[in-house]
């Protein structure tokens, strides 16, 4: 059981280094996806009675959400959008890869100090968990286009939710189900305002939303 | 009576896009403000049952923020109807920049404040921090379309900055809803459902270092949405982008329904007896926050980025006076509910200079009291109520802050706290009395222009209930503040 | 050190070249051609060995030491590995570090050669060869480094030993990322496509070759028999961490390692017919996703 769940974890790292390290919009749509997917795996994986309805009805439903809908949504915003396909970061890809390193590195030490929230799930979890929000973090802040501060944010809230399913349980279901409906009009919002700043802005880089300041230019 | 306060919103938002007419539109829009006021003013009389299970009900805190949340939105709804109407149709020429411009449909406008006022109701009346947690996550989702009104690029530009800092920040507040969740699961039995008297009950079986390590998290996603510096990034943007009577409800009502999960935060720690960790670190971010605002405040160019940093501002009061504690808690509310009330009035005013003067600069208003004689005097009734001058509400309350702090012996928070408030009265005298006095740039021939009633009457009607609090507070609602001051230890 | 313990190290001197000419048989299968004769490397090495070299007048003793001493840190290092279980010829603990920079002392040889021919062809490649090794080193020492660290010591043929079909069972995933980073490590090192074409003659696009373009006769047998035995020796760690057959008999472990060495030459055979080489630039991101997952493989075993 913890050998599925530790598997499941550590691809899970992995898609995260894709996603600091990939250059495509493409790719990074498709593998904030394939997250999605690992997550929903993640919560059969870490599901503690066979029998229960329950966690193969939540895996259904993050796999819809995460690894179908919020891609295809934020796909058709790229595609009407029609932006150029290469991200620009303000950090280096191999300055990236290796501060992601260093976050993992942090996290897993983390992880160690905070006292074990559920002793039946893996070890990985915590310092997993912690390691996808930092990553996610880190996109939002060093990527310019607006998109890719969706998709950071989007991996924040894997990263969250992988916490919340490896070290939590017992949560009722309907506040789970909430907090996703929560999340899926965030990210529709978000894509109607992409939409919006595609079409008011001509492009979707962040970096030239500098209008609004305090001291006159 | 708490499915009344809910649904009433969510049926007029539903219904707003049914309507074919404008005018029709602003009238139910109206009809649904009192309605929602009404019912809200029914709790004071009588106190509602709680609803599903105990995870929604009305408890003193809860109430307060809910009645001052009903009362804006009722005076930004009567205001709403003669802005709206001021509205011209089609496209229209930006102030500062001339370029052609259209709005939002009215209908998404009009459904989109109910949806707030909804999300806004459900955080003041949840008492399971998940609920919590979605109301404050889909009040950011329903303010996002306000914001962006006006449809040009600053606005956009605002709207995309609040829509992603509030919702990293908020991200953060989920996670520490699961690291309360760790915290509440003991060990020693079942694990603590997340609603609010429960925890408050097995506050002793909580671990220590995972509530400490929620709390921080609270305070800093909430913070974001509350406007505690360094979080406070998408406040002046948002509030001075948004069309006045959004800013007002934003500054007035959002701000407080932030706070308020950070109170409830608080109110566990400190029935898990860690109240002393919390409180370092709110009168820590009071401080910070007032100073950031005092910087910012000075030479504002813009008016209405003005009144945001003193939104920032009064959030740092509120947080410092809670972190201080005892007698500073009770000041912190009292504040909390003054400088709603004052602040909202104020963007309400500024939206009448704003349509007469077409210009968001302080430099180009001047003589406002004589162009817009009644705006004017409310435009300065508000600085001196958002100063903290006597007789105005906002000076009790500060002064109950200040004297906090003394008791306490601490001199050195007291000395930053007077020196800051000093620095931002005259920041803002210069630039509100500024505007207030003197002739007008070009001269117009109009003087003292007679201006309609709703446009005037909520923002004198918010001024008059913070005199009136200033002088003499009524039982039933000191014993409200008292109570839920008394909640937070 | 018993007559067995020379398998390993008579194995890869003799069927070194026998991978290249099974992988350049396999591209021409996948091409659709006959090919070369499987020996063909052995024939080339013969056919150098009875040519005459010629030296230029501006290089000096180092250009012709370059090729010997290439050649003869190769076979020093072919006696550290081990093979199909069985223990190499000299094992002793931290032979892996020894190893590791007797591969650098001769890719060191052959860069200063380049570099003393004067040309700028030479330099040019010598300049690539060298960022590629910096960046693939840290992939490969601490891949290795989390193989040390989960069997217990720092000698390659107990490292190797340690890698059995119970010990995949129940730390699959720092097996696998070691495995993952030694394959790019692998590819970069014998300069394989996508990190180097080995087929390519343009300049502009060489980096082995191009080190090489100068010299001639028995200084290119060496190279080239170098180069075959370099690929088998990382061929051999990485087969003797992925494929972890011990049945007990000692031969047919050795047989399978040998049908697991010739398995990776049609491998990479397959590879080549079906990638195209990485943008040069491109190629130091590889580098540092393998450095990660060594990285990654060597976290999870320190925690």
């Amino acid at each position: 059981m913890s050998d599925g769940v530790d598997a499941v974890l550590i691809c899970i790292v992995l898609t995260s280094f894709v996603l600091v390290g990939a250059s495509r919009l493409g790719t990074c749509i498709r593998v904030v996806a394939l997250q999605g997917v690992l997550l929903g795996v993640l919560t059969l994986a870490a599901a503690e009675s066979v029998l229960s309805l329950r966690a193969p009805l939540l895996a259904l439903t993050i796999v819809g959400l995460k690894g179908a809908a919020f891609p295809w949504l934020l796909s058709r915003a790229v595609r009407d959008a029609d932006v150029r396909r290469e991200i620009e970061p303000f950090v280096g890809y191999k300055v990236s890869l290796l501060l992601a390193t260093l976050a993992l590195a942090a996290s897993l030490w983390l992880g160690a100090r905070l006292p074990r929230p559920n002793p039946a799930m893996s070890a990985l979890v915590v310092p997993v968990a912690l390691f996808t929000i930092q990553v996610g973090l880190f996109i939002i802040i060093s990527r310019k286009k607006a998109l890719t501060q969706v998709l950071g944010y989007l991996v924040m809230e894997n990263g969250i939710y992988a916490f919340g399913v490896g070290a939590v349980e017992g949560t009722p279901m309907l506040l789970e189900l909430a907090v996703l409906l929560d999340l899926l009009v965030a990210v529709f919002v978000m894509g109607i305002t992409l939409f919006h700043i595609r079409r008011e802005f001509n492009h979707i880089d962040t970096d030239q939303l500098v209008a609004l300041r305090d001291w006159v230019r | 009576m708490i499915a009344a306060l809910l649904l009433i919103p969510v049926l007029g938002a539903v219904v707003a896009y049914a309507l074919r007419s404008n005018a029709h539109r602003r009238a139910m829009l109206v009809a649904v403000a009192f309605a929602h006021a009404a019912v809200a003013g029914g709790t004071w009389a009588s106190e509602p049952s709680p609803w599903w299970g105990g995870w929604l009900a009305l408890d003193a805190p809860g109430r307060l923020f809910l009645s001052v949340t009903s009362a804006l939105f009722l005076a930004a709804a009567l205001y709403g109807v003669a802005a709206l109407r001021r509205e011209l149709p089609g496209e229209r020429e930006d102030f500062e920049e001339g370029f052609l411009f259209d709005n939002a449909p009215e209908a998404t406008f009009t459904a989109c404040l109910l949806l707030f006022l909804a999300a806004m109701t459900l955080v003041t009346v949840s008492q399971s921090f998940v609920l919590l947690w979605v109301g404050i996550e889909a009040t950011t989702l329903a303010s996002a379309p306000l914001i962006y009104f006006h449809r040009h690029h600053r606005s956009l530009e605002a709207a995309w900055k609040y829509l992603l800092i509030c919702s990293v920040g908020i991200a953060l507040a989920l996670l520490g809803n699961f690291f309360l969740a760790v915290a509440a699961s003991g060990g020693r039995g079942a694990p603590v459902p997340l609603v609010l008297p429960d925890l408050l009950r097995a506050a002793g079986t909580l671990d220590v270092a995972w509530l400490k390590a929620a709390f921080l998290l609270f305070l800093v996603g909430y913070g974001t949405k509350m406007g505690l510096a360094p979080l406070h990034a998408w406040l002046p943007d948002a509030h001075s982008e948004a069309p006045s009577l959004v800013s007002a409800l934003l500054s007035g009502a959002l701000l407080n329904c932030a706070l308020l999960g950070i109170v409830r935060a608080q109110q566990v720690c400190a029935a898990a007896g860690q109240a002393a960790f919390g409180q370092e670190l709110l009168v820590g971010f009071g401080l910070l926050s007032m100073a950031v605002a005092a910087v910012f405040i000075a030479g504002q160019a813009d008016y209405k980025r003005m009144l945001a940093y003193s939104s920032v501002e009064h959030m740092g009061i509120l947080t410092l006076g809670i972190g201080l504690g005892g007698g500073g808690t009770f000041g912190g509310m009292l504040h909390a509910v003054n400088h709603s009330l004052t602040k909202a009035a104020l963007f309400l005013v500024a939206g009448n200079i704003l349509a007469e003067y077409r210009s968001k600069s302080t430099a180009d208003v001047r003589g406002v009291l004589r162009v817009l004689p009644v705006s004017g005097m409310l435009w300065v009734a508000g600085f001196l109520a958002i100063t903290g001058t006597p007789p105005f509400g906002s000076f009790l309350s500060e002064l109950t802050i200040l004297k906090a702090a003394l008791d306490q012996g601490r001199t050195g928070v007291a000395v930053a706290y007077l020196a800051l408030l000093g620095v931002i009265f005259v920041g803002m005298a210069t630039a509100v009395l500024g505007m207030a006095q003197g002739a007008p740039r070009d001269a117009r021939g109009v003087r003292g222009r007679r201006e309609p009633l709703l446009s005037v009457v909520p923002a004198g009607a918010l001024i008059a209930v913070v005199l009136l609090l200033g002088v003499y507070v009524p039982p039933v609602v000191h014993s409200v503040i008292a109570e839920a001051a008394r909640a937070l230890g | 050190m018993s007559a067995a313990a020379a398998v390993p190290a008579l194995l890869a001197l003799a069927l070194a070249p026998l991978l290249l000419g099974v992988t350049s048989r396999t591209k021409a299968v996948m091409a659709g051609r006959v090919g070369r004769p499987l020996l063909q490397p052995y024939f080339d090495v013969l056919k150098l060995m009875r040519k005459g070299a010629v030296y230029s007048r501006t290089t000096t003793w180092v250009f012709r030491a370059g090729p010997v001493v290439g050649l003869a840190s190769m076979i020093l290092a072919a006696a550290l590995v081990p093979f199909g279980g069985v223990p190499a010829l000299v094992a002793f603990p931290g032979d892996v570090l020894l190893f590791v920079y007797l591969l650098a002392v001769g890719r060191f040889f052959t860069v200063v050669a380049a570099l003393d021919t004067g040309s700028s062809f030479e330099g040019m490649g010598a300049s690539r060869e060298v960022t590629f090794a910096a960046l693939a080193e840290p992939a490969l020492l601490l891949g290795l480094a989390a193989v040390a660290r989960g069997t217990g010591s720092l000698s390659l043929s107990t490292m190797l030993a340690g890698a059995t079909g119970p010990v995949w069972a129940e730390s699959a995933p720092v097996l696998a990322l070691v495995a993952a980073a030694l394959v790019v490590v692998f590819l970069a090192e014998n300069g394989r496509i996508p990190v180097d074409d080995p087929a390519t003659h343009l300049e502009l696009t060489m980096i082995h070759e191009v080190m090489v373009l100068d010299h001639g006769g028995p200084d290119l047998a060496f190279i080239l028999y170098g180069a075959t035995l370099k690929l088998w020796l990382l061929g051999a760690l990485l087969v003797g961490l992925a494929v972890p057959i011990h049945t007990g008999n000692a031969w047919l472990d050795v047989a399978a390692a040998t049908a697991g060495m010739v398995a990776l030459a049609v491998l990479l055979g397959l590879v080549e017919s079906q990638m195209a080489r990485l943008r040069l630039v491109h190629v130091p991101n590889l580098m540092v996703g393998a450095t990660v997952l060594s990285v990654l493989a060597l976290l999870l075993t320190v925690r």
